[in-house]
């Protein structure tokens, strides 16, 4: 039995229209903790777009502000989190930000689906697997017969890898990276148009976070949601992601197709954070890293924030305001960097040309 | 200012408490009159404040402001007393019965759920009774016995704290190192339970103020040692508060007394509890700044708020641009 046959009102999207249509658009998101003179600004005036069947990584070290950003964008952040400016929209129409708790409630998971980090501990341990999927697909789809939602939970199940004679288990007698497969599973149960994934490989080991990855790419060819995808890993996110976009110290500091970024990174925080991981092929370089830490989000320094760790910074960096986005490259990609504003020559890492 | 200050709460509690405190410590050196004096034979009915008798006499002629600050000694101390007694036992009992487990734990639980159902106003009276209302009034002793009826209530709690506590890594990872199991107790768990300890024994002494003005206004504790439920008992006894005359400067300031104090430790209590847990306030706001910014007084799981000025905000900075 297909997917479109089981679900009655969902959201498919034909992966034709892969990168076409805007369906999250967020524009000039600003998100605190706290309120008044203590708050942390943890999301700075962040613009993002992700596309329909996109997957679009998003990159940073911890504390940077990428899960802030995608729990503000849901509506998620706890408190004492607070949206203090900006716009998102889904789907060009709906306004997230001023939602009612009402139409928040039919867009999530029906629309906008979210897989977190330890998100396997959601599973209530005293339920059967299937007891789960079937509470879901009762709540969201009233009509469905008894048969139908077994069949459903069973086809679920495989899309994750998992044999269907598993929906009798509990919690407990799964691995970690099965339950963490169960949950994208129940992610993807409505057949959502966006899926947001933060870390959600982080808590297993590297053979099982392959696997899931790959079963996601798959799904995602298949069924053709979205994905907005944090994760600190950027080798990783080159992989999965169509188009990455960097954050530092709670704003986007580059943003572009995820080849162009590993190939010719253009802001030297990109650059700092793909130095930090060995590659399997090529010759063997001592990891540099990025000296020092991240700012407090407080009392962020002046100018941009990343002059103090920068190895490239000069006056500029301190005196002006943080730099905006600059469009690169004939538009198609864009990094908050003064280096990049065509009026110095760029240090030759940063002025790499983009191979096809 | 430190952050514990800046809480409305837990500063209005602190003053009243502060006061109290310097009340019973002072009070009786500032008394005019001796609490026991007649200040006439003659009169026999309650007179009114006046100048020479600041919040009036009783029935018969003392003075009642004198009473008041004597008495205050006397009630402060017992209930600091029964609060910090009843304390001590509560986190003996609970810490050791929460950790210990097994035998020991029936135990001791045993006997908190024995003291828990206790009606604990009819054996104060019983207890009491027993001493003689002629036997020195002695305050440490009568705090004493009141925290014996009151320590149950704590020492369950701390007992299911140091339960939850008790299977958490670090403790587990103490018990593997080889510390001692009092060490455990005292060093790894106790500084986890502190703010619970706090409630507990501000919670006890607000039960201690209550449980001695009762026992004192029902004259079961000597009633010519003072204390603001002495002062209610005689009240009562000349139907202070049932006459067409109503004498309400006999009366009201030791109510009033007893129940600023309650309400005192009550906003500490308060004000603790939301320091500790700071997700109780409202999304870090206060009710003023929030209202001034038009969010939600209490921020919903799953609802951030928006604050309602970002449009103008945007369009400020999409003119920048």
């Amino acid at each position: 039995m297909s997917t479109e046959e089981v679900i009655p009102s969902g959201q498919l999207a034909s992966p034709g229209r892969h990168g076409s249509d805007p369906l999250i658009e967020v524009s000039g998101l600003c998100a605190d903790y706290g309120f008044g003179a203590g708050a942390v600004h943890a999301v700075l005036d962040v613009d993002l777009t992700l596309r329909r069947g996109e997957v679009l990584g998003l990159a940073g070290e911890s504390g940077s502000g990428k899960s802030t950003l995608a729990y503000a964008i849901t509506r998620l952040l706890r408190p004492p989190g607070i949206i203090t400016a900006g716009r998102a929209r889904f789907d060009g129409s709906v306004d997230l930000l001023s939602a009612t708790e009402h139409e928040l409630r039919g867009l999530r998971w029906n629309d906008i689906a979210v897989v977190l980090q330890s998100s396997m501990n959601a599973l209530n341990p005293v339920l059967r697997i299937g007891t789960q999927f079937a509470d879901l697909l009762r709540a969201h789809r009233p009509g469905m017969s008894r048969v139908a939602i077994r069949e459903r939970s069973a086809e679920l199940l495989a899309m994750v890898g998992i044999p269907a004679d598993r929906l009798t288990s509990y919690p407990h007698e799964l691995s970690g990276g099965m339950r963490q497969r169960v949950m994208i599973a129940t992610a993807l149960a409505l057949d959502p148009a966006v899926v947001i994934m933060d870390e959600p490989t982080t808590a297993l080991d590297v053979v099982t976070q392959r696997e899931i990855l790959e079963e996601l790419t798959a799904l995602r060819d298949r069924l053709g949601f979205a994905v907005l995808f944090i994760s600190h890993d950027l080798s990783l996110l080159v992989e999965i992601a169509d188009s990455i976009a960097v954050m530092y110290a709670g704003r986007l500091v580059e943003q572009g197709p995820a080849k162009a970024i590993f190939r010719s990174p253009r802001h030297p925080y990109s650059l700092g954070l793909l130095n930090s991981f060995p590659s399997l092929h090529g010759p063997r370089r001592t990891m540099e890293g990025i000296p020092g830490s991240p700012p407090d989000l407080r009392t962020p320094p002046p100018g941009c924030a990343f002059h103090p760790r920068c190895r490239y910074a000069f006056d500029k960096c301190q005196a002006e305001p943080h730099p905006p986005l600059l469009p690169l490259d004939a538009g198609s990609r864009a990094a908050a960097c003064w280096l990049q504003d065509g009026t110095r020559t760029r240090p030759d890492e940063l002025a790499l040309e983009v191979r096809p | 200012m430190p952050r514990l200050l800046r809480s409305p709460k837990i500063l209005t509690g602190l003053c009243l408490s502060v006061a109290f405190a310097i009340l019973a410590v002072v009070g009786p050196y500032l008394a005019p009159y001796n609490p026991n004096a007649n200040a006439s034979t003659t009169v026999g009915i309650a007179q009114p404040p006046s100048a020479a008798h600041l919040l009036g006499t009783t029935q018969t002629q003392q003075d009642v402001l004198s009473q008041l600050l004597v008495g205050g000694r006397s009630t402060v101390l017992v209930s600091l007393v029964a609060g910090v007694v009843a304390t001590a036992l509560a986190v003996l009992f609970g810490v050791a019965a929460g950790y210990l487990g097994g035998r020991a734990d029936d135990l001791l639980s045993m006997l908190a759920n024995i003291f828990l159902v206790l009606p604990a106003l009819p054996l104060l009276i019983v207890i009491f009774g027993l001493l003689g209302k002629g036997a020195s009034p002695n305050d440490l002793l009568i705090g004493f016995i009141i925290s014996v009826t009151g320590w149950a209530f704590g020492a369950r709690q701390l007992r299911a704290q140091t339960l939850s506590m008790r299977a958490r890594d670090f403790i587990e990872s103490a018990r593997i190192i080889g510390e001692r199991s009092w060490r455990i107790m005292a060093f790894e768990i106790l500084p986890n339970l502190v703010p619970v300890v706090a409630t507990s024994f501000l919670f006890t002494v607000i039960y201690g103020v209550g449980t001695y003005t009762a026992l004192a206004f029902l004259g079961v504790i000597n009633l010519s040692h003072w204390s603001w439920g002495t002062m209610l008992y005689w009240a009562q006894n000349a139907q202070a508060a049932q006459d067409v005359h109503i004498q309400w400067w006999w009366f009201l300031p030791p109510g009033l007394a007893v129940g600023l104090f309650g309400t005192g430790l009550a906003l500490l209590n308060f004000g603790i509890d939301e320091y500790v847990n700071p997700r109780l306030r409202a999304a870090g706001i206060t009710g003023r700044q929030a209202r001034r910014a038009g969010l939600p007084r209490h921020a919903r799981l799953g609802l951030t708020p928006v604050l309602p000025a970002r449009e103008p905000v945007l369009e400020a900075r999409e003119a920048a641009r």
